[in-house]
């Protein structure tokens, strides 16, 4: 849908690396990589497990640091940020998704995503982006009591609604049955086509690589293939 | 198999080390003050009954005018009386040059064997006075050592008005004087100012025209005598020589204040140690729940494994078994540590010739055995989860917690409450019984100051109401016998003197049905202003009424009477006459037990020419001495008090002891408030984690969170602190109704620098847990956390 060359880079990676000393092994997580993310694109992250795919997105989304390269975000500088800067990036600029959906038990959902909308200035209103992920009837319902689908829309919409640059999903659908999880996802695709989201999502699910703007493949803490569909798919054509 | 089980308990041990730690502390208090107060008071109950025994305390006292030595016989042949002693005890006053007021003392006689056959002398310096020596005493071992009098010293003595140079032979403490006091005299122990002198009976007697007579007699029972019975039979011999009533050792002034310190002791054993160890069963409850319920997936591999419920409840047993012998053993150092302390310090107020205390094996094993019914009460919640979990469903993470609306959202004011602050509130609404229980494991804390330093209060209180609105006179002047008004007159002209009040004073026995006590009666002069009757809550000056008596509240509950009602009052001097007086009111004094009248009405009653028998003076400070020293020179004056000397006497009475109980009792409940916060504030971290690590990743700073968390031991703290206070007040009510109701009343008074003390110390110690714990709020894995499964 975006043409990359004339769409501005919102977030870059400019050959990171990442090891972790676990125990007397070095694990070398990420190997050199190289990644722009473009304004209003819908990129697709898949690869098998310890590929480095989470690494990498958590090194995008502030939650993580690399060990060599750097990241920009709109030109600046992740890589040498203190962790209070970290924290205002994370505050103002992103939204995370997650397999396990990590909402607060004790706060219902309007109050998960209020959590947010509290801290930010110019946040959607919770009931609006509960809407957009179709949950306009389950404002009031606490966490236990939705289903895990249910949970995760939650999950988006307290992502979305701090209007982040981009949206950084982990699995969303990793833990939810098919049919379920491609509600979560038409909810991810909706936010990012009608509020311009930025977004990316980490897969192992091969198929849904064909609704994403572009595809890239990681193995072995390396980039392997990156693949641009002329055409993103419609989601009800695709089966996993 | 065993020995990876005991790995996984040790590491397991290491990694809530904290909790480990303040457990055990809080086990430790508790094991402390039982050991320590346990120990104490049987050491001392078994040192008393050991000196009572063996110096031959007696079981019934009695007190008269004069009766022939014959009336003893009389005694002997009352059934359940195994043996009688008579003697000579008067009262004398001893005008030592250095003391600014002549202290009093009780002149005893000795018979002419020497040992008296009951109530006998612990003689420890010098020796027994040899018959018929005039100048010869055995002084009282506690008056001596205050005064620095050695045997070979001499002491004058205003016997009978005759001055005497009596030479000390011998220094001796006797189970009579364990608490000594004046008779029917100040309310405290004061060793300065009085004395008991052990003398020749032929001595005394020729002094007092005692010769062939005896006026005070102990009596000893045989085994299983009926005290009541004995006592109406001794009153009913007595009676027609003046007899006071005969008491048995419940109300003999010494053995009284004994028996009450002990009891004292006795209650705080039991109580105290039962709210530290109520609150390390909460405790032990708290972590070992969190503990299995995080380690859920451990425990269902180790069933899945083969391990049965009865091995793996037996481990987190263990863990806990291991946390309380930690405390038990810290506490039983500690406690048999401060009890032998204790013990001394007790053994050195009653005076004891011997105390040697002894950690029984049975205060051991007690506290040994509380600790583990402590740790079993605490882990048997837990335990028993683990036991009802099968294997698979262990297997899955458990499901996600039911929250509720909170109360103020069901009233719908919701829109007030921001999100943080209704996280908060709902994890306290989801455990209203850990929450409870929070609260008061603080409020228990707080209240262990409040009790800890109440005293002070008390005491304060009571010093000001006492001196300064009730008896408000610098000196008291007591006099031989009753003396015409104009003689106050005449002090009123002594230098220095600014005031002078003339009251009289009778001694009466009240009678209310079968209820009796021996009280003074005071008559008051309506101009008064030196001597005022106070109510304990208004602090008005009650107006005497103009006919009957005015009975204390205390004196009136033990008779048994009610305003309206009368007494008979027999007066135990003169004619000893027997008058039915009306109880005019009942006046809520904190102090003794008395009765008021107007003086003219007590003049009428005692069928007398207005006379007083004691003279209140208000003095100029710096003069007090010197006038004092005048008074003391005058024979019509039988002594003078000082209300400083009064005062001071008071204070360092309770001084000592008050600091180091409150110092002890402040670190104990430090303790508590530090074990309860921190335990908590880390079950909470630990359930939360997850919660947390998301906010972090939706970009909650550090203090954000923290807020939140300190928000939830914020207001468990908050709750507590009013809570705990009310706790305070109610437990220190509760300790005094063990107080001996008859000799005065503590008042419930607590300062609000008392609550604002205990409530800081309360606050502090949360404060550092918090602080303890937000590090750890600082080192959240972010990744990490959001990885695991819940």
């Amino acid at each position: 849908m975006t043409d990359p060359s004339d769409a501005a880079v919102v977030l870059q990676a400019l050959a990171i690396t990442k090891t972790y000393q676990m125990g007397e092994v070095a694990v070398r997580a990420l190997r050199g990589v190289d990644l722009a993310l473009y304004e209003g694109e819908f990129m697709v992250i898949l690869g098998p497990s310890g590929s480095g795919k989470s690494t990498l997105l958590n090194i995008l989304g502030g939650l993580d640091v690399p060990t060599e390269g750097r990241v920009l975000y709109r030109g600046t500088e992740l890589t040498t940020a203190t962790e209070t800067e970290l924290t205002r990036y994370r505050r103002y600029h992103v939204g995370f998704v997650f397999q396990f959906y990590n909402l607060i038990p004790s706060l219902t959902a309007r109050e998960n995503v209020a959590l947010v909308t509290e801290i930010v200035p110019d946040p959607f209103p919770a009931e609006e982006v509960l809407e957009l992920v179709g949950l306009g009837d389950r404002l009031d319902h606490f966490p236990a009591q939705l289903s895990g689908g249910e949970q995760q829309r939650v999950a988006i919409a307290r992502a979305v609604a701090k209007r982040p640059e981009v949206l950084l999903c982990d699995e969303p659908t990793g833990a939810l049955d098919f049919e379920t999880g491609k509600l979560v996802l038409a909810a991810i695709e909706t936010v990012n086509r009608e509020l311009g989201t930025t977004t990316a999502i980490i897969t192992h699910n091969v198929p849904i690589a064909a609704i994403g703007d572009r595809v890239v493949v990681m193995g072995d803490g390396r980039i392997v293939r990156e693949v641009r569909n002329r055409l993103r798919a419609p989601l009800e054509s695709v089966r996993w | 198999m065993v020995k990876t089980l005991d790995r996984k308990l040790l590491r397991d041990l290491r990694h809530l080390l904290g909790q480990v730690v303040t457990i055990a502390l809080v086990v430790a208090c508790g094991i402390a003050s039982y050991v320590t107060l346990q120990s104490t008071w049987e050491s001392l109950e078994t040192s008393k009954v050991a000196y009572y025994e063996r110096w031959r305390f007696g079981h019934v006292f009695a007190h008269l005018e004069r009766a022939p030595e014959s009336v003893a016989q009389r005694l002997e042949a009352i059934p359940g009386v195994a043996r009688v002693s008579t003697r000579v005890v008067e009262s004398v006053r001893l005008p030592i040059e250095s003391a600014a007021q002549p202290p009093l003392a009780e002149v005893v006689s000795l018979p002419e064997t020497g040992q008296p056959p009951l109530n006998q002398l612990v003689l420890q310096a010098g020796r027994m006075v040899e018959r018929g020596r005039a100048d010869e005493a055995v002084l009282l071992t506690s008056f001596a050592q205050r005064r620095r009098l050695t045997p070979g010293d001499t002491l004058p003595a205003v016997i009978n008005g005759e001055r005497r140079e009596l030479v000390i032979v011998g220094l001796a403490s006797s189970p009579e004087f364990v608490y000594p006091m004046p008779r029917g005299g100040a309310i405290g122990v004061d060793d300065e100012r009085f004395a008991v002198l052990w003398m020749d009976r032929a001595v005394v007697a020729a002094a007092f025209r005692m010769e062939g007579a005896f006026n005070d007699v102990v009596l000893a029972l045989q085994p299983g005598a009926s005290e009541p019975a004995v006592l109406g039979a001794v009153d009913r011999v007595l009676d027609p020589y003046g007899g006071r009533s005969a008491v048995g050792r419940s109300r003999q002034p010494s053995n009284d204040v004994l028996e009450e310190e002990m009891e004292q002791l006795r209650v705080w054993a039991t109580v105290v140690p039962l709210i530290f160890l109520g609150v390390s069963v909460f405790l032990v409850n708290v972590v070992l729940s969190r503990l299995v319920h995080l380690q859920r997936p451990e425990i269902a591999a180790l069933k899945a494994l083969g391990y049965g419920d009865l091995a793996i409840g037996l481990h987190y047993l263990k863990l806990v078994t291991v946390v309380v012998l930690l405390g038990t053993v810290i506490g039983i150092v500690i406690g048999a540590w401060l009890g032998g302390a204790l013990t001394g310090v007790y053994a050195d107020v009653f005076r004891f010739p011997f105390a040697a205390y002894r950690l029984g094996p049975g205060v051991v094993l007690a506290g040994a055995a509380a600790s583990f019914v402590t740790a079993a009460a605490g882990a048997l919640a837990a335990v028993r989860r683990i036991a009802l979990l099968p294997p698979a469903e262990a297997m899955r993470p458990p499901a996600p917690a039911v929250y509720r609306p909170l109360l103020v959202e069901r009233l719908g004011i919701q829109r007030l409450v921001p999100p943080a602050v209704r996280m908060i509130l709902r994890e306290l609404e989801r455990q209203p019984l850990r929450t409870v229980l929070s609260v008061l494991g603080i409020a228990t804390a707080l209240a262990t100051l409040v009790v800890g330093r109440f005293a002070d209060d008390a005491f304060d209180y009571l010093i000001d109401m006492q001196f300064s609105r009730i008896t408000r006179e610098d000196l008291t002047v007591a006099f031989e016998r009753p003396v015409p008004p104009r003689a106050v007159r005449a002090l009123a002209h002594l230098p220095a003197v600014t005031r002078a009040e003339g009251v009289r004073v009778a001694p009466a026995r009240l009678q209310a049905g079968h209820r009796y006590r021996e009280v003074p009666i005071y008559g008051y002069d309506d101009a008064s202003e030196l001597r005022h009757v106070v109510g304990r809550r208004y602090r008005e000056p009650v107006p005497l009424p103009a006919d009957g008596v005015l009975l204390t509240r205390t004196l009136a509950e033990l008779l048994g009477v009610e305003p309206g009602d009368s007494v008979a009052a027999r007066i135990l001097e003169g004619d000893w006459e027997t008058h039915h007086l009306a109880v005019a009111g009942v006046v809520d004094e904190l102090m003794g037990l008395q009765g008021y009248m107007r003086l003219p009405a007590l003049n009428r009653l005692l069928d007398e020419a207005p006379s007083v028998s004691m003279a209140l003076l208000a003095v100029d400070r710096r003069s007090e001495a010197e006038v004092i020293r005048r008074l003391n020179d005058m024979p019509a004056v039988a002594s003078v008090t000082s209300r400083a000397a009064v005062i001071a006497a008071l204070r360092e009475q309770s001084g000592e002891s008050m600091a180091v109980v409150t110092l002890v009792l402040t670190i104990f409940a430090a303790t508590i408030a530090v074990g309860v916060v921190y335990n908590n504030a880390r079950v909470a971290l630990s359930t939360r984690e997850r919660d947390f690590a998301s906010l972090r990743v939706l970009g909650f700073t550090r203090a954000e969170i923290s807020r939140i968390l300190l928000g939830e031991l914020g207001v468990q703290v908050a709750a507590a602190i009013p809570f705990g206070l009310l706790l305070g007040t109610w437990l220190t009510q509760l300790v005094l109704q063990t107080a001996h109701p008859e000799r005065f009343r503590f008042p419930v008074v607590i300062s609000a620098r008392t609550y604002a003390f205990a409530a800081l110390v309360v606050v502090a110690s949360s404060a550092v847990s918090g602080l303890l714990v937000r590090r750890r709020v600082d080192r959240l894995d972010l990744i990490g956390v959001l990885k695991t499964r819940e």
